[in-house]
């Protein structure tokens, strides 16, 4: 299959994934999966525990590689097969189970997120050239200001392991944000937090949007992911049971059935 | 222009000043000041790769050896002896300046650093230190039995005879051990101290600059968390073999300069408990941390050879000559146990904990958004 050339260049979708196949073993984890996220969306995907939102998610982002299915992101294939690339290639994701650089400092988390988008070699850092300290103030000038942007500039020089639960998750967005992604993807970004915690995600999520970058997210908080999504994608034992816009999901008999049984469906 | 800290200018004089001091008391104490350095040099290669980077790697004398017998061979007779052709197309011995043979033994030990590093790269931990202690072990045995069939490292005699360092044409060995520098006499071995000091001060600044940099700062994030470092768009892979390198680069030429200083090289040298001294040297100063780490190599290079110059004259001081009841090696090795047990029960991260290196930990205490003691709490108490 190749990419269609003749859709016009607003119409071409920022990521487009379709038939994803991941097998473990035995679990057919993922058949015959897919999405289309546009420029400037919010993207959900939704299901029950053991649903396959994760791996899903981890065969996006090139953390596993897919026994099948076909990546595009902006357009251009890309190929999930090693992290690093996607990231560069422009999707960051962050972890359900935080993964930050504990030892580091919350300003040192943000900074390693510019890694592939500054430059400066070993041989350049050794030597102190006036280029290699322009990078490094670039670097830290920019990885500040990601931290006020997120709100966690006060803890900037605090070793991430002692933040809080909720600015961790924060600044695990900042950290990836640092890398310019054009689609960011969250894994249950809201797990664990408050109300209040909610609510101030929430309004970063909305303003990450309007800066004009991509969001896809899985979340179990309904109500979060039915007042922030534009699309919704709800999976269930490895397949796409409904897709479409909150209202259309929200009313699915089949999601239902995935998440209550059959009784109230 | 930074201003500089009074501390700094004092530890700096004192560095330049007190070993000459110390030498009137004898070349020995100068000599174990030597030593301490080389070791600062490896123990710095070293945090690299288990500071930094967080590979533990308890075959890192392997690159010790590489450099110290390439200079062995460079500056020593025994090629020459051993293989016709040399001797015949230079019959006056190599004589390579050591600011060829200095960079050299850092590229060819960075080399088998790589060598070393490229197929392990999938192992953490434990495995990983288990395949470079076979590494460490293979170089070892290597050099024990490469001297037949044909001979290259004279196996377990060793390589003596090596040329000292000799410097803008002064040889640091200078005659019987005192070299004429400008109508002053300096010792050989303050000689050694003043060009190790300068070596070992270049290591300390390309540390620092490493460890604050784009680079270091991946190989920290490898440390912490590699899937989370891969997802910020890090090239693992290289940069694990990069940490590698450069580790093994320093070892190198701390090796070269060891075979210089000591003229003689055997496989002796390099067995598996010297990879865990050097461990040990980072380990005590705190893993990753410079300062800790350069502390920790002078401590425990200095402080043992110190105790075996000292022990017997003490006691003769309090029981009369003749006297002493404990031998000056038992004492030694039962205060350095001590001392390693002491460590471990007090300052179990190190003399200069925090692998954060350079994380600003004593910045003003900001309230946890969660953690903010109420009054009712501390009240709540029936």
């Amino acid at each position: 299959m190749t990419v269609s050339t003749a859709l016009p260049p607003v119409a071409t979708p920022l990521l487009k994934v379709t038939s994803v196949n991941k097998r473990f073993g035995g679990l057919q984890a993922l058949s015959d999966v897919g999405l289309t996220i546009q420029r400037g969306q919010i993207y959900g995907l939704i299901g029950p525990n053991g649903a396959g939102k994760t791996t899903f998610f981890n065969v996006i982002t090139g953390l596993y590689p897919p026994d099948s299915g076909l990546f595009h992101l902006d357009g251009k294939p890309y190929s999930p097969e090693s992290v690093h690339e996607v990231t560069a290639a422009g999707i960051a994701r962050t972890f359900q189970n935080i993964r930050l650089f504990g030892e580091m400092t919350a300003l040192e988390n943000v900074m390693v997120g510019r890694h592939i988008r500054s430059t400066g070699s070993m041989m350049q850092t050794l030597l102190r050239t006036r280029a290699s300290v322009q990078a490094e103030a670039d670097i830290r000038d920019r990885a500040m200001e990601l931290l006020a942007y997120v709100g966690v500039e006060k803890l900037a020089d605090r070793r991430s392991r002692t933040l809080s639960y909720g600015d961790q998750r924060r600044l695990e967005i900042a950290r990836a944000l640092a890398t310019e992604p054009k689609l960011l993807a969250l894994d249950e970004p809201a797990a664990g937090m408050n109300l209040t915690e909610k609510s101030t995600l929430r309004e970063l999520l909305g303003r990450i949007r309007d800066d004009g970058i991509s969001i896809l997210l899985i979340e179990h908080d309904v109500k979060l992911v039915m007042g922030l999504c534009d699309e919704i994608t709800a999976l269930d034992r490895g397949k796409q049971i409904v897709q479409g816009t909150p209202e259309h999901v929200r009313s699915n008999p089949e999601l239902i059935h995935a998440y209550l049984g059959k009784a109230h469906a | 222009m930074k201003s500089v800290k009074l501390s700094h200018v004092l530890i700096v004089l004192a560095l330049l000043v007190l070993p000459p001091i110390l030498g009137t008391a004898g070349g020995a104490w100068v000599r174990i000041l030597d030593f301490a350095l080389l070791y600062i040099l490896l123990a710095l290669g070293l945090n690299i790769v288990v500071g930094f980077t967080g590979l533990l790697d308890l075959g890192f004398i392997a690159f010790y050896a590489v450099g110290a017998y390439l200079y062995a061979l460079l500056a020593s007779p025994h090629l020459l002896e051993q293989f016709a052709w040399i001797r015949a197309a230079l019959p006056d011995g190599f004589h390579v300046s050591i600011w060829v043979t200095l960079p050299l033994a850092g590229l060819i030990a960075g080399f088998c650093g790589l060598l070393l590093g490229a197929p392990t790269l999938k192992l953490r931990g434990d495995y990983l230190a288990i395949v470079t202690l076979g590494f460490g072990e293979i170089v070892r045995i290597f050099l024990n039995n490469l001297n037949a069939p044909v001979n290259i490292t004279n196996g377990p005699q060793g390589i003596s005879q090596i040329e000292p360092l000799s410097l803008f044409g002064v040889s640091l060995a200078g005659e019987r051990g005192v070299i004429d520098l400008f109508g002053l006499a300096v010792p050989s071995v303050l000689a050694y101290y003043y060009v190790l000091l300068a070596i070992a001060a270049v290591a300390v600044v390309m540390c620092y600059r490493l460890v604050n940099s784009r680079t270091g700062r991946a190989w920290k994030a490898i440390r912490e968390d590699e899937i989370a470092a891969k997802a910020m768009g890090i090239n693992t892979r290289n940069m694990k073999l990069l940490a590698f390198a450069m580790g093994a680069a320093f070892g190198g030429v701390s090796g070269s300069l060891f075979a210089s200083f000591q003229g003689f090289v055997s496989p002796e040298s390099f067995t598996l408990f010297e990879s865990i001294v050097v461990l040990a040297m980072v380990v005590l100063g705190g893993l990753g941390n410079i300062r800790g780490v350069v502390i920790g190599a002078a401590l425990l290079a200095a402080i043992p050879e110190a105790l075996r110059l000292v022990v017997i004259p003490i006691q003769e001081a309090f029981l009369g000559q003749g006297n002493a009841v404990i031998d000056a090696e038992v004492a030694r090795q039962f205060l350095y146990g001590t001392a390693m047990v002491g460590i471990m029960l007090w300052r179990p991260s190190g003399l200069i904990p925090g692998s954060g290196a350079e994380a600003k930990k004593s910045s003003a205490p900001v309230p946890l958004s969660d953690e903010v003691v109420t009054p009712e709490l501390v009240t709540a108490k029936p």
